[in-house]
C-alpha cells in the first residue's frame, strides 16, 4: 500500500469534525471524497500533509509514519492543489513551481530542466510563461501553475481539494483530462475532494462518502450507483443521476431526429 | 555661514548631525523593536491587542511631554538618551501598527500554500510573510521617519543637541530667521528620509541598482551640513595657549533655560571660564526642571536660577521671606537635598512684576496691584507663573479673582500689553522692553510676590572643585540691574547675536572688591 489513514479523528473545540477515517490507497489510484459542506473533507485531506495535526490516528506513507520526520519534510514529497492555486504573488511562474525541488536541494540544472518539463506538460510554453508573475495569469493558467508546482517534486501522492470549483466548464474538462494524462504518465496516487459526482467519476477509481465526519460508503462508483448504502448516498446520488437521465434522452433524441 | 541676518550660524552643522544622528538611532531602533514584535503580535491576537494599545498610549503623551517624562524616568539623566528612548518609543506605534496589519493582511491560502510545498514557518516568515508584508512596514517606516525627524525639535529642552535649538532659541529672542531655518531643516530632513526609503524600495522591488545608488547619494547629500563641523571650530583654537590657567584641560558643562537672559548669562560665563582655561559646553534651552535635575546628576556643572523659582517650583515653599534670608535657606535646602551648592548672588533681580501701559494706567487707574482689585482687566502671563502658588497668592491678597487670566509666550507678551491687546502683563524686571514699550510697574505694597535674585548653582562634583568655585564666587554682585536689562534688551530689541551681548555682559561684570 502506498497510503495507509486509519482512525483518523479531529475535533475543532468540542465538536467532533472528523471521526474515525480510514482509507488505503495503492501507487497511483485515486481516491475521491464527496459530501455535504462541512461534512469534513477538507480537514481529512489537510491532515494527510499534517496542515492539521490530527488528535488520533495513524498516517503512512510508503510504510514511513508521519510522525517520523518534521513536517516541512513530510509535505516536501506530498503534492497539494487548492482552489485558489495559493500562487506566491512576489514570484515569478518559474520560482513558484521551482520551490520545492529548491527545498529539497536539487542542484540548479535539474531545477530548470524539471520546471521546463513540468510547465510543458501542464501546457504552458515555458518561454512564453516562465518569467510571469502570477498576477497576469488567467484563473486557469493559475490552477495549472499549481499543479506544477504540486507535481515538480515527483510526488508519488497529491492531495487535491476542489482544483475545479472556480473554472468554467470547458476548462475545467480540459484541465481533468489533462490530469488523467499526467497520472498515466507519472503515476501518482490522487485523493480529490470534491462536490461534483460527475468530477468524481471521471478522475476517481474509488468513491468515498463522507457525512458528518465519517466515511459512510467507500466503493468504486458502479458500486455506489448499483447499491447505495444509506438514504444519504442515495440523495447524493440523486441529483447527478436525474441530469445524466435527461441529457442522455436530449442526446439520444438528437442521434434519432 | 556667516552673520546672515545677523544670526550666527555656526551651531547648525553641530544641532543638524545631532537631529540626524537623533533621529535615525531612534527609527533604527524602532524598527529593530516593532518588526519582531510585531511578527510575535500578527500570530497572537492578545498580544497585539497589548502591543498597540501601549503603543498608543504613549502616541496620545504630547511629544513635549513624553520627552520630558523620560529625564525623572531615567534618573535624572539629560541629554541624547531621554530624547532617544522617547523618539523610540514614539516611532514604534506606526512601526508596529503597520508590521501586524501588513503580516495578517498577507492571504491566507498563500501562507498555507508555503507550508504545503515544504517550507518550515521560518521560510515562510522570511520568504514569503515579511516580503509580502514589506510594502506596508515601509509605509508604516515613512510614516515614523516623518513623526519622528518632527519630533526631535522637541528633543531641546531635555539638553539633546537637535534644530530645536534654532527654534526654541528663535522664538525666545524673536529672531524669525532662525525660527525658519529650524524648521527648514527639520523639514527638509524628514521628506529626504521620507523619500529616500522610497528609493530603496522601489530599488529592492526592481531589483535595480540605479535606485540604491541614488538612494545612498541622497543620503549623502541629507549627510553633506554634517560636513561643517569638521572645519575647525573657533572653540578649538581657543583651546590653545591655555597652558598655565587655573582652569587648563577641563570642560565645564553649562546649563542655560530657555529665554534669553539665559542664553546671555551662559555666553558670559563662557567667557569667564575660557579665561581661565576651560574648555566650555553650553546645554541650553533646558526646561526649568530639567536643568535643576541635570545638575543634581552633574550633567551640567553650573546654571543660573532666581531664588523665587527654586523657592517655590523646587523647595516647594508657599510661604515668602524676606529677600537675605531667602538665600540662606535654599543653601542649607541644597545641601541636605542631593548636595548641589548656592555659590553666588549675581546682584541683579528677574522678577516677576505686574506691567501695564500709560495709556492703560490712566484708563484704568492703576498704580499698584491693589488698583486691579474688583476690575474686569485681563492679564497675560507665562503657563510657569500661573500655575505657582506665587500667583494664587497674589490673587488672594489683592482680591484678583475678577481678572480674566490668559497664558501667553513671554515673547509675545510685551507686544500685547504696549498695543493694548491685554490690560496687564507679569514682565521680568530684567527685560530691556519694559524701558523700550515705556511701561509701568505696579508696585507691589503687601509683598505678595517674591524675590527672585539671580544666582550660580553648582552640581555636587563642581562643588568640590575649589579653583572652578572661587573663580565662580568672584562673579558676586557683579552684574546689577540695569547692565542686564541693557545686555538682554541688545538681543531682544537691537536683534543682536547672543554671542555679543554675551561679550558686552562679560566685559561689563564689576570686578571683585580686592
Ligand atoms: N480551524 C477550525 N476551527 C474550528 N472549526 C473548524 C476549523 N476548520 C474547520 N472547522 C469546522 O470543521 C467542519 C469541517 O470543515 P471542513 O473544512 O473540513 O469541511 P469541508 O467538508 O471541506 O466543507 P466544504 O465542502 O464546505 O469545503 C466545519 O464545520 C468547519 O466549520
Ligand atoms: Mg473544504
Amino acid at each position: 500500500m502506498l497510503l495507509e489513514v486509519s482512525g483518523l479523528a479531529k475535533r475543532f473545540g468540542d465538536t467532533p469534525v472528523v471521526q474515525d477515517v480510514s482509507f488505503a490507497l495503492q501507487a497511483g489510484e485515486t481516491l475521491a471524497l464527496i459530501g455535504p459542506s462541512g461534512c469534513g473533507k477538507t480537514t481529512t485531506l489537510k491532515m494527510v500533509n499534517r496542515l492539521i495535526e490530527p488528535d488520533a490516528g495513524s498516517i503512512r506513507l510508503g510504510g514511513q509514519g508521519a510522525n517520523e520526520v518534521p513536517a516541512a519534510q513530510w509535505r516536501r514529497h506530498i503534492g497539494y492543489v487548492i482552489q485558489s492555486a495559493g500562487l506566491f504573488p512576489h514570484r515569478s511562474v518559474f520560482d513558484n513551481v521551482a520551490i520545492t525541488p529548491r527545498l529539497l536541494g536539487w542542484d540548479a540544472t535539474r531545477i530548470s530542466v524539471s520546471v521546463a518539463d513540468l510547465l510543458d506538460m501542464v501546457g504552458l510554453q515555458p518561454a512564453q510563461f516562465a518569467e510571469r508573475m502570477p498576477r497576469q495569469l488567467s484563473g486557469g493558467q493559475k490552477q495549472r501553475v499549481g499543479l506544477a508546482r504540486a507535481l515538480v517534486g515527483e510526488p508519488r501522492l497529491v492531495l487535491m481539494d476542489e482544483p475545479f470549483a472556480a473554472l468554467d466548464p470547458v476548462t475545467k474538462d480540459v484541465l481533468i483530462e489533462d490530469i488523467r494524462e499526467l497520472r498515466s504518465r507519472l503515476g501518482f496516487a490522487i485523493v480529490l475532494v470534491t462536490h461534483d459526482f460527475a468530477e468524481a467519476v471521471r478522475l476517481a477509481d474509488r468513491i468515498a462518502i463522507l457525512d458528518a465526519g465519517r466515511i459512510i460508503q467507500m466503493d468504486t462508483p458502479e458500486k455506489l450507483i448499483a447499491a447505495p448504502a444509506t438514504p444519504e448516498v442515495a440523495a447524493l446520488l440523486a441529483a447527478p443521476r436525474r441530469s445524466a437521465e435527461l441529457i442522455s434522452a436530449l442526446f439520444k433524441g438528437a442521434t434519432h431526429g | 555661514m556667516g552673520d546672515l541676518f545677523g544670526h550666527d550660524w555656526s551651531s547648525f552643522p553641530r544641532l543638524y548631525a545631532g537631529h540626524l544622528g537623533l533621529s535615525l538611532s531612534a527609527i533604527v531602533v524602532g524598527l529593530l523593536i516593532s518588526l519582531p514584535l510585531g511578527v510575535l503580535a500578527a500570530r497572537s491576537a492578545a498580544l497585539a491587542r497589548f502591543a498597540l494599545g501601549s503603543a498608543s498610549i504613549v502616541q496620545t503623551i504630547p511629544g513635549l511631554a513624553l520627552l520630558a517624562l523620560m529625564v525623572p524616568l531615567l534618573g535624572g539623566r539629560i541629554g541624547f538618551w531621554p530624547a532617544f528612548v522617547a523618539l523610540t518609543l514614539y516611532s514604534v506605534l506606526p512601526l508596529l501598527r503597520n508590521t501586524i496589519v501588513g503580516l495578517r493582511g498577507v492571504d491566507p491560502d498563500v501562507r498555507e500554500a508555503a507550508l504545503a510545498v515544504g517550507m518550515t514557518e521560518r521560510q515562510r516568515l522570511f520568504q514569503v510573510d515579511l516580503p509580502l508584508a514589506a510594502p506596508v512596514i515601509i509605509a508604516g517606516l515613512r510614516t515614523a521617519a516623518v513623526w519622528t525627524v518632527g519630533a526631535a525639535t522637541l528633543a531641546t529642552p531635555v539638553g539633546a543637541e537637535s534644530l530645536g535649538g534654532l527654534i526654541f532659541q528663535g522664538l525666545q529672542t524673536r529672531n524669525w530667521a532662525s525660527v525658519i531655518a529650524g524648521c527648514l531643516g527639520s523639514a527638509v530632513l524628514a521628506l529626504g528620509l521620507d523619500q529616500l526609503i522610497a528609493l530603496f524600495e522601489i530599488g529592492y522591488q526592481r531589483q535595480a541598482r540605479r535606485y540604491v545608488l541614488a538612494g545612498l547619494l541622497g543620503l549623502a547629500v541629507l549627510c553633506l551640513p554634517v560636513a561643517g563641523l569638521f572645519q575647525g571650530t573657533p572653540t578649538s583654537a581657543a583651546a590653545a595657549g591655555t597652558a598655565g590657567l587655573p582652569l587648563a584641560g577641563r570642560t565645564v558643562v553649562l546649563g542655560a533655560k530657555t529665554f534669553t537672559e539665559q542664553y546671555v548669562l551662559a555666553d558670559a560665563m563662557r567667557r569667564v571660564l575660557e579665561r581661565a582655561g576651560a574648555r566650555v559646553e553650553i546645554k541650553q534651552d533646558l526646561g526649568s526642571n530639567v536643568a535643576f535635575d541635570a545638575l543634581l546628576h552633574n550633567d551640567v556643572d553650573l546654571y543660573v536660577d532666581y531664588t523665587g523659582t527654586v523657592w517655590t517650583t523646587i523647595m516647594h515653599r508657599d510661604d515668602v521671606v524676606p529677600r537675605d534670608r531667602m538665600l540662606g535657606e535654599i543653601g542649607t535646602w541644597l545641601a541636605a537635598n542631593g548636595g548641589a551648592t548656592e555659590v553666588a548672588a549675581l546682584g541683579f533681580e528677574n522678577a516677576y512684576a505686574f506691567a501695564t501701559s500709560r495709556a492703560t494706567a490712566s484708563r484704568l487707574g492703576l498704580r499698584s496691584i491693589a488698583d486691579l482689585a474688583g476690575k474686569s482687566a485681563t492679564l497675560a502671563s507665562d503657563p510657569e507663573f500661573l500655575g505657582r502658588p506665587d500667583w494664587v497668592r497674589t490673587r488672594d491678597a489683592y482680591g484678583l479673582g475678577s481678572l480674566q487670566t490668559r497664558q501667553m509666550d513671554s515673547t509675545f507678551m510685551y507686544d500685547a500689553v504696549a498695543t493694548g491687546s491685554v490690560d496687564v502683563i507679569t514682565a521680568y524686571t530684567t527685560d530691556g522692553r519694559i524701558d523700550a514699550f515705556d511701561l509701568i510697574l505696579l508696585t507691589d505694597e503687601k509683598s505678595a510676590l517674591p524675590p527672585y535674585d539671580a544666582f550660580v548653582l553648582a552640581s555636587p562634583k563642581a562643588s568640590k572643585d575649589a579653583v572652578l568655585i572661587a573663580i565662580i564666587r568672584d562673579l558676586a554682585s557683579g552684574i546689577d540691574n540695569a547692565t542686564m536689562r541693557h545686555a538682554n534688551a541688545m538681543v531682544d530689541l537691537e536683534r543682536r547675536p547672543v554671542a555679543e551681548a554675551g561679550a558686552w555682559l562679560f566685559e561689563h561684570i564689576k570686578p571683585p572688591p580686592t
